[in-house]
């Protein structure tokens, strides 16, 4: 027991900087995609290697991120080098349609980072309860909820935390495509919360069912039994961008079209 | 291989029996009523464990059903594969279950989702489909369109026997449950705190998995399998590509093998030291899981930036890797992992400095070696309870050498077995990672996929894979054409079969821990 307490005692904070330092990826991961309009010379290979259909070329390129794992291999066969991997994490979005990006938009660097920071640090205080609901996932983003609950990330110094029933919850954080056999307990899950009630779709399954196909077992997302205010990409999305969708859901956030 | 043969024969005489050298496997085709006697002759005579069964819809082919029981020539490297066809307008066979036990999950599977029915099934109940989908639909039929939705259609049978007498509790528990877990239900029927009988209904996170690989094109597929499960992804990812290249008698290279190697060896890390942290929050030893925790999260950094994903998505390709260990990422690896090291050996010796965290670990939820072997435990699960099996050393795979993996065997089959075969492990894998590095520091940059050519119509495959639970058993039928025709996965989470043996006898308040010292993915299994 005393040794134990002995190790904690000498060893540092593990709690890591965000939010008033924001996370890039590392050189070479596999985060979600970044597009330079400029290069695109609408050849479609991308299109055409994609997964789960995330991408269409037409007149114009269309990335819907809800859609995207993040395999990268869009990437790797873009001859003119329009897509490459984002340094930074997605951004989560309040609506569907949000995350399905034009050139424009993608192209624009993201100034929410002051912006986040300083609500961030206004709002500390106020607290979210939070009751987690995998309708069918992988549990990659299970695990990164997980991880937000750790010395590192350390979701409580928010005032958020995960409660053990929807009595006692302001938002269901949902991951998975929202299976056959599941969907019913998600649903009398969501019936048993009070209002207010918020619902958070975490990775790419929960916002659209990708890369499972929609059939007999598996939905197209917590969208297809629930209604869901924020959407997280990502499969799965980092422990910082999950906690993002979080803000964002309280209104600690603002999205790029809100700002 | 003549060896190999040589085995079967003497306890199959009267079955004529063929080699497939692409799949090392013994084939021998029985008639459907004499698979449980070829069966039972396997198992016990030649003491070969039950690797998985496959069931697939033939009829397209002209075959009718097939069954395959697929057994391992452990001292061989070997597999045998009991086979048989089923006639379509009647396919029902004797069950195996009562000869070997282990085929119980998969029987019950075939009948659902193929519809071929084990007769004498000893627990013919719903397992992969609940008891709303409709009577005589079989998803993996090749007719059944998985696009549809069938009504839901409750039945008057429940999923759940229970347990019923005087002062007897019966405690529901999930599918959803308190923590940040996956989904399953849990029926206890309990006298006071003590548990007389456990029963799981799983399944809730069936995505249909197997069906979307039907048809599909190799990389669609891949990224299915990569998917199956968030922490046994690269585990995953690696046996469908080795089945893949078996099928295609392709290799990858050397230094793509060294690259797999140790990135499954980094998986298996993150994994046995998170579980061992969240193993701490069953015993509500809350220094643990944080301590714990935070190992697990450096190690998950690492894997982000030497293989560009927390979980080692995007890393196996068939044929090889995508990306390369350099220079760089091979001193991160050493780097890190040589303070992780030396964190975790200080973490465990301070649990077990611990009295009351060793007090509850010890005695409790005893999954015995019987049981163990009987039903046909794997992995961790099974090291713990005396079965010595892995198949790094068994049926060596990638760059490993089966003389540097030491059994790590305990028998007491308890909580604490169980964490300590983790905490062994993870020492052994720290030493392997230094090897597959030094041998990469000497290897020269390469080609790092393999080119696969067609694959072979109307053949198949096994891929296995150490994942941190145990094997994960993948088996790829092609068809026509060499295109997919049926990916069957039996991940190491098939454990879940003997956890309810593991309860009764504890208390309640135990549960959460033993379920830990377990910690199966339900994603790995529900597919």
């Amino acid at each position: 027991m005393f040794a134990l307490l002995r190790r904690r005692l000498r060893q540092r904070l593990a709690t890591s900087g965000y939010p008033a330092v924001r996370e890039s990826l590392p050189e070479g991961a596999r985060g979600l995609p970044a597009f330079e309009a400029t290069r695109c010379d609408l050849n479609g290979a991308c299109a055409a290697v994609c997964p789960t259909g995330a991408i269409t070329v037409s007149t114009r390129m269309a990335l819907d991120l809800g859609a995207c794992v993040a395999c990268g291999r869009c990437a790797e066969v873009c001859v003119p080098g329009a897509l490459t991997i984002a340094r930074e994490p997605a951004a989560p979005e309040r609506s569907r349609a949000a995350l399905v990006i034009p050139l424009t938009v993608l192209a624009a660097p993201d100034p929410r980072a002051a912006a986040l920071a300083a609500r961030a640090r206004a709002v500390l205080g106020r607290s979210l309860h939070v009751r987690h609901l995998d309708a069918g996932s992988c549990n990659g983003c299970d695990w990164e909820i997980n991880a937000t609950t750790n010395a590192v990330h350390d979701l409580q110094r928010f005032g958020i935390d995960f409660v053990a029933s929807p009595r006692h919850a302001d938002v269901l954080l949902v991951t998975g495509t929202m299976t056959r056999n599941l969907e019913l307990a998600a649903r009398r899950t969501y019936d048993a919360m009070g209002d207010p009630r918020l619902v958070v779709a975490v990775g790419a399954c929960a916002v659209s069912g990708a890369p499972y196909p929609a059939g007999y077992a598996s939905g197209e997302g917590a969208a297809s039994a629930l209604p869901v205010d924020v959407f997280v990409p990502g499969c799965p999305p980092r422990p910082q961008a999950i906690i993002d969708g979080l803000l964002l859901a309280m209104g600690r956030l603002e999205t790029r079209a809100e700002r | 291989m003549s060896g190999a043969l040589g085995h079967v024969a003497t306890v199959l005489p009267e079955h004529r029996a063929s080699w497939d050298a692409a799949a090392r496997t013994v084939r021998v085709e029985v008639p459907g009523p004499a698979l449980p006697d070829a069966c039972g002759a396997v198992r016990a005579g030649l003491d070969a464990p039950l690797t998985v069964m496959t069931a697939t819809d033939d009829r397209g082919l002209g075959r009718g059903y097939g069954l395959a029981y697929v057994f391992s020539l452990d001292a061989a490297d070997a597999f045998v594969s009991i086979e048989a066809r089923l006639d379509p307008e009647h396919p029902s066979f004797p069950s195996v279950t009562p000869r070997v036990p282990a085929a119980h999950w998969y029987e019950r599977e075939a009948k659902d989702l193929l519809g071929l029915d084990p007769q004498g099934h000893p627990d013919p109940r719903r397992l992969v489909l609940h008891e709303d989908w409709p009577r005589g639909l079989h998803p993996l039929r090749k007719d059944f369109d998985p696009r549809q939705r069938p009504p839901r259609a409750p039945h008057a049978e429940g999923p759940i026997t229970g347990v019923r007498g005087e002062g007897v509790m019966e405690i529901p528990v999930g599918p959803i449950h308190a923590g940040i877990i996956e989904p399953g239900h849990f029926r206890f029927g309990a006298v006071g705190e003590l548990v007389l009988q456990l029963e799981a209904r799983l399944f809730y996170t069936h995505r249909g998995i197997e069906k979307a690989a039907e048809g599909a094109s190799l990389e669609r597929a891949l990224f299915l399998a990569e998917r199956i499960c968030g922490v046994c992804s690269l585990s995953n990812a690696v046996a469908f590509c080795q089945a893949v290249e078996a099928l295609a008698g392709a290799m990858p290279s050397r230094r793509a093998l060294l690259v797999r190697s140790t990135l499954l060896e980094l998986e298996r890390l993150y994994n046995h030291v998170g579980d061992i942290a969240n193993l701490c929050a069953g015993a509500s030893l809350q220094l643990g899981v944080y301590q714990g925790g935070v190992l697990r999260e450096r190690l998950q950094e690492l894997c982000e930036r030497v293989a560009g994903h927390r979980y080692l998505f995007g890393v196996a390709w068939p044929g090889g890797v995508r990306r390369d260990l350099d220079a760089a990422g091979r001193a991160d690896l050493r780097a890190t992992l040589a303070g992780v090291e030396g964190d975790l050996r200080g973490l465990v010796a301070a649990l077990f400095d611990t009295e009351s965290f060793v007090e509850r670990i010890t005695g409790t939820g005893v999954l015995t070696p019987e049981v163990a072997r009987t039903l046909g435990a794997v992995g961790v699960t099974a090291r713990a309870s005396g079965v010595s099996r892995d198949t790094r050393r068994i049926h060596p795979y990638a760059a490993y050498d089966p003389a540097r993996i030491a059994p790590v065997v305990r028998t007491e089959g308890d909580v604490r077995a169980r964490l300590l075969v983790r905490a062994d492990e993870a020492t052994a894998s720290f030493a392997l990672v230094r090897d597959f590095l030094g041998e990469l520091d000497a290897t020269p940059p390469g080609a790092l996929v393999t080119a696969l050519g067609p694959l072979p119509a109307e053949r198949s495959a096994l891929g296995i894979v150490e994942s941190p639970r145990g094997e994960d058993v993948h088996h790829v039928v092609t068809g026509r054409d060499g295109a997919l025709h049926r990916y069957r996965v039996r991940s190491a989470s098939y454990n879940w079969a003997v956890v309810p043996f593991a309860v009764p006898g504890s208390m309640v308040p135990d549960f959460p821990l033993i379920n830990k010292s377990f910690e199966l993915c339900y994603a790995c299994l529900d597919r």
